[in-house]
């Protein structure tokens, strides 16, 4: 591991302050300057040399807002970035409102990472890519330009939705998928001051520039994720499908907000996981359900449209049929939900 | 490990020589510092002055920033009841309990737990000696073979269990899913901690 300079940030301020006076001029996540909060991603990639921080800045302690708290208030529930994902897992309100939001939380990682990662520092989880991870191999999310060992190589894992010649790694979060599905928004901290942007811009497909994973600029800061109140989002739910029961990534996922009037859909939010290089909105099968009765036969149709524009890279050619079923399932599911 | 006799690491440890040397002089004189928190300092010889609690005592070390907190509590304090498995984060085997919450040591750096309440292994038996209940359950229900991933399970069943995760079996299994055991030893493992929640909730 390369040395680093660790600093502490008092307040939200200082945090950016102290990431400013490195230099960062690079894309946020190979930045000289890291913060650091739970450290469960950052520690790991430092060990394997794929981060290589100068500064690491501690946002542990910053306070003056209520970053480490859950606030309900009559606009919805406001998520500090320090809450820790075994405490939100948890939370009344959230069990009760937003299940889906309390399933993805519980289906992560393991209950020590849960009580350590931070719910910012979460929905900024690298990809689990292998060739992302073993710094030997070219990979352009890691060295810009050095090409993708992945989409001819094992790839088994990665993403059939949002790839591009240059990068099919998964994104492997899960929380991230519940706030997609409800709208949520993020308040940043950063150099120029204060800003707030729908959740679902926060991420960036590859495109031509594996790189840039996020719209955050150098020296921003996630401070708080707010998710509107919806009284509908009672009826939500996460399906993940793992290689095994529990501590695993999710091969497909489903995040799932249904508005029934009986069995009529008035409106659905899905957002899938597992298959796609960004937390991913299934906009086209939302659409293939408002005012049609769910049942298998609807459920397929919206499948069909979700995958639609899916490509598969060889090893990971089922994931196409294992997400339409993913996405079946936990449509299904989410209907019989009793209320 | 507690015995007179010479143990495997102290005899490393006298035959390789403390790599600590001056600030190992302060914890070996068992001084306690009274430390209040601070900032941590840069240190001319590139080391940053680190206090930590453990176990409830205080430690002053000299530590590179990059030690994690696994590191400092076996190599630099010399508890090495905390074990390390893969230094990733998968395996579970160097949880400890940072202000009573279950984290993983491998992945903490040690100036980021300044001024918590760390608990390991060696701080769970009583000044008497007697065992944790936890540690008596899993003696009781021989929850273990090798035994390497028994202190990281011991700590997090403890947190598991304050947590209110061990109602049922299935829960204590998904809740314990971080800790891995080579040996298998499961089933053991969850009617170790069926028990400590009774014996637990009882004292």
């Amino acid at each position: 591991m390369h040395p680093f300079a660790y600093h502490r940030a008092e307040t939200g301020r200082q945090a950016v302050d102290l990431a400013r006076s490195s230099v960062m001029t690079r894309a946020p996540q190979q930045a000289s300057a890291q913060f650091i909060a739970g450290g469960t991603t950052m520690t790991d990639l430092m060990k394997l040399n794929v981060l290589q921080p100068e500064a690491l800045v501690d946002i542990n302690r910053m306070s003056g807002e209520p970053y480490d708290q859950v606030v309900e208030t009559a606009e919805g529930l406001r998520f500090g970035a320090l809450v820790r994902m075994a405490e939100a897992q948890d939370h009344p309100a959230v069990v009760r409102d937003y299940p889906v939001i309390a399933e993805t939380l519980r289906l992560a990682a393991s209950q020590q990472i849960r009580a350590m990662a931070s719910l910012g520092g979460n929905v900024l989880q690298r990809t689990r890519c292998a060739y992302f991870r073993e710094t030997s191999w070219p990979c352009n999310k890691r060295n810009p330009g050095s090409g993708c060992a992945a989409i001819n190589g094992m790839n088994r894992q990665h993403a059939v939705l949002g790839t591009s010649e240059h990068c099919i790694a998964t994104y492997p979060g899960d929380f991230a998928q519940a706030l997609i599905a409800l709208e949520a928004s993020v308040e940043t901290l950063g150099p120029k001051g204060a800003r707030r942007f729908p959740f679902a811009t926060l991420h960036r497909a590859p495109e031509a520039s594996p790189e840039l994973e996020t719209r955050l600029e150098p020296g921003e800061l996630i401070a708080f994720i707010d998710v509107p109140a919806r009284p509908w989002a009672r009826r939500s739910h996460y399906l993940k499908v793992r290689d095994r029961e529990s501590y695993e990534f999710a091969v497909a996922a489903a995040a799932i907000v249904l508005d029934l009037d009986g069995e009529i859909v008035r409106q659905a939010r899905i957002a899938l996981g597992g298959v796609a290089t960004v937390p991913w909105r299934a906009s086209a099968a939302e659409d293939a359900l408002v005012g049609q009765r769910l049942d298998e036969d609807r459920a397929l149709a919206a499948a069909e449209a979700a995958f639609t524009d899916a490509r598969s890279y060889g090893a990971n050619d089922f994931k196409i049929s294992l997400g339409k079923r993913t996405l079946m399932r936990a449509l299904l599911e989410t209907k019989r939900m009793e209320i | 490990m507690e015995s007179d006799n010479m143990t495997r690491r102290n005899f490393l440890a006298s035959t390789t020589g403390a790599a600590a040397v001056p600030i190992a002089a302060d914890w070996l004189a068992g001084s306690p510092a009274h430390a209040t928190e601070t900032m941590p300092v840069q240190r001319g010889d590139n080391l940053a002055n680190v206090t930590l609690r453990v176990n409830r005592q205080t430690y002053r070390l000299g530590l590179d920033g990059r030690t994690t907190l696994l590191d400092a509590v076996r190599d630099h304090i010399g508890l090495a009841g905390t074990k390390k498995g893969c230094d990733h984060g998968q395996c579970g085997a160097c949880t400890v309990l940072i202000d009573g919450q279950r984290h993983l040591a491998c992945m903490t750096f040690a100036l980021m737990a300044e001024g918590r309440e760390i608990t390991t292994i060696e701080g769970l038996a009583g000044p008497d000696g007697k065992l944790h209940p936890m540690q008596q359950a899993f003696i009781d229900h021989d929850a273990f073979q090798c035994g390497y991933c028994t202190p990281g399970q011991i700590l997090s069943a403890i947190a598991c269990v304050h947590e209110g995760h061990a109602e049922t079996d299935a829960q204590i299994r998904e809740y314990m899913s971080g800790n891995l055991c080579r040996c298998a030893a499961y089933p053991n493992i969850v009617a170790a901690i069926r028990q400590a929640k009774n014996n637990m909730e009882g004292a």
